[in-house]
């Protein structure tokens, strides 16, 4: 039940980035793909490529989880405020280093504890700058996750109250989950 | 004017707790500011004994990264080694035989048992009294014998295996699993004649600590801490895995949300794994304990996958992102404590500090896992 309502919350979110962006996103297919791909083929491109579509139904016996969202760096606490109004739970924010690609993803879990369904929504940031907004103001217990995620990966949460290190010793000023990292 | 009277103003000091504390149970430090014997505010200092065991998961194969897992909660080691076997297996496709399901189910709640045993003696302990923890440690001890002799360790067991299980268990593990019941459900009892009707630990207990449902929705808290404030969320019942639909069990739910509902929910849990182990091994099927193909070097497919199970402790949950190779792309390992210990500033505000040290009991810490 509210995995539907959430599923048609986050559509629209999703949705109305995409307006936002169109040009940046056409580019990078046509970039990475032959130029003259059609728009058929521009689908099968994205889905072969690093972006994948935006809302994919998971199946929860394969993957562990139902629905996979991606949004847009600035609307993570959007996405928070779905889910929190729907009443998930929040069971953890890490990172994702794809040096190769020169982006860093941040993922969240999300659970629903009364009518089960587990959601994950993404977003892609640039490695150079690693930033986005934290989302402990809707989510307390967000608040250590993002500062372990800080810790790992170097990754600013913006408006985080304490971004200092959680795990590592408190003069750390290396993030070992870099795939550059070196001891 | 006595030199206590005049001193009444607004000043709060900062006492440590810890990092080598009893009451702390490992290496965790809580900056307590205090307000007299008040606690103005707690802050839990973490990271005293982080391994990084998510980046060793990168360095080396997916099986390599087994014997890990059993070192994050040393008190529920087979539920990380389930945890794990179960994503492995998710992502790579492995079938597991139902014998080993059953056993891997047997074991499991053995050692969840064992885990429930010795929180309830060093909560105990923590509370001010001392001889339960002897009572409950004869008792965990008799289950560290029995499964050492299928495992081979006592503690930090790594003893399944992607598809199955390193060893069969034989009919003295069968026969010793049925007796231990035996003896624990006559222990039961007394158990709760001597400490739950205590009238002491009454007030220690009833009415301290409070943890909204709210607030364990708002902190991601799991666990016995959840089903202690009345949300009926066990991973066991509500995302089942393994045979576990199959075999009959209630959870516990108690929804007083204080420190003794947090208490009975896992005193509960106890009986409640002592059915599950007697109906799995009343069903317990003949077979092999192993696919009969298992590749040497696992590769599972591109993506990311995601399991959990129900630890003593909570929701234990790992993210693989596998890249296709021999090894994981990034491991993440969410473990229970972690987040039942966050929601702890928030919720030991204006608590005395022995009541806050009965809330810190209560949510079963086990440091390795929260700092994995």
């Amino acid at each position: 039940m509210s995995l539907a309502k959430v599923r048609e919350a986050l559509a629209a979110l999703v949705a109305a980035s995409q307006e936002e962006l169109p040009p940046e996103e056409a580019i990078e297919s046509v970039t990475e793909e032959t130029p003259e791909a059609a728009a058929p083929e521009g689908e099968q491109a994205e889905e072969a490529a690093a972006p994948p579509p935006p809302l994919v139904d998971t199946n929860h016996a394969k993957k562990g989880f139902h629905l996979d969202v991606t949004v847009a760096p600035d609307q993570v606490v959007q996405a928070a405020e779905i889910l929190d109004g729907e009443k998930y739970t929040i069971e953890a924010v890490t990172g994702v280093d794809w040096i190769k690609e020169e982006q860093m993803e941040v993922v969240y879990d999300y659970c629903d504890t009364a009518d089960f369904s587990r959601v994950v929504i993404r977003a892609r940031i640039p490695r150079a700058t690693p930033e986005l907004p934290t989302i402990s103001r809707v989510f307390p217990g967000a608040d250590w996750h993002e500062r372990e995620t800080h810790d790992f990966f170097g990754i600013t949460f913006v408006g985080h109250p304490d971004l200092s290190p959680l795990l590592l010793p408190e003069d750390a000023d290396y993030h070992p989950l870099l795939k550059d990292f070196t001891a | 004017m006595s030199v206590f009277a005049e001193s009444q103003t607004q000043e709060t000091f900062v006492v440590n707790l810890g990092p080598q504390h009893p009451a702390t149970h490992g290496v965790l430090r809580v900056k307590l500011t205090m307000d007299g014997e008040y606690i103005d505010r707690a802050e839990p200092i973490l990271g005293y004994i982080h391994r990084m065991h998510e980046k060793n998961a990168e360095v080396g194969t997916w099986a390599q990264f087994m014997p890990n897992t059993g070192r994050m909660d040393y008190l529920h080691a087979l539920a990380y080694n389930f945890g794990y076997s179960i994503a492995v297996e998710r992502a790579a496709g492995i079938e597991v035989p139902e014998r080993a399901e059953y056993i891997r189910v047997i074991t499991c709640e053995l050692n969840r048992i064992s885990s429930h045993l010795l929180w309830f003696g060093a909560f105990v302990l923590d509370l001010g009294g001392f001889t339960p923890l002897l009572y409950a440690f004869d008792d965990r001890e008799q289950l560290l014998d029995l499964l050492e002799t299928v495992t081979g360790s006592r503690l930090t067991y790594c003893y399944y295996r992607f598809g199955g299980l390193y060893n069969d268990i034989d009919e003295n593990f069968v026969d010793g699993s049925r007796a231990f019941i035996k003896r624990l459900r006559s222990r039961m009892p007394m158990y709760h004649n001597l400490v739950t009707k205590n009238i002491i630990l009454m007030k220690r207990l009833i009415d301290i600590g409070p943890i909204s449902a709210e607030m364990c929705r708002k902190y991601g808290a799991t666990g016995p801490v959840l089903r202690g404030s009345g949300i009926n969320f066990d991973v066991r019942k509500n995302e089942p895995y393994s045979v576990y639909p199959e075999l009959d069990f209630d959870v516990p739910v108690y929804s007083e949300c204080d420190c003794m509902a947090r208490y009975m929910v896992r005193m509960d849990e106890i009986d409640q794994s002592m059915r599950i182990i007697e109906q799995a091994l009343d069903k317990l099927p003949d077979g092999p304990i192993k696919p009969e193909k298992v590749p040497k070097l696992i590769k599972p497919p591109k993506g990311d996958y995601y399991a959990a199970v129900e630890a003593a402790r909570g929701t234990f949950s790992i993210r693989l992102v596998s890249d296709g190779t021999n090894k994981p792309y990034r491991l993440k390992l969410r473990s229970p404590t972690f987040s039942n210990l966050s929601l702890y500033e928030e919720a030991s505000k204006g608590m005395l500090l022995a009541d806050a040290l009965a809330l810190m009991g209560s949510l079963d810490l086990v440091i390795p896992e929260i700092d994995r």
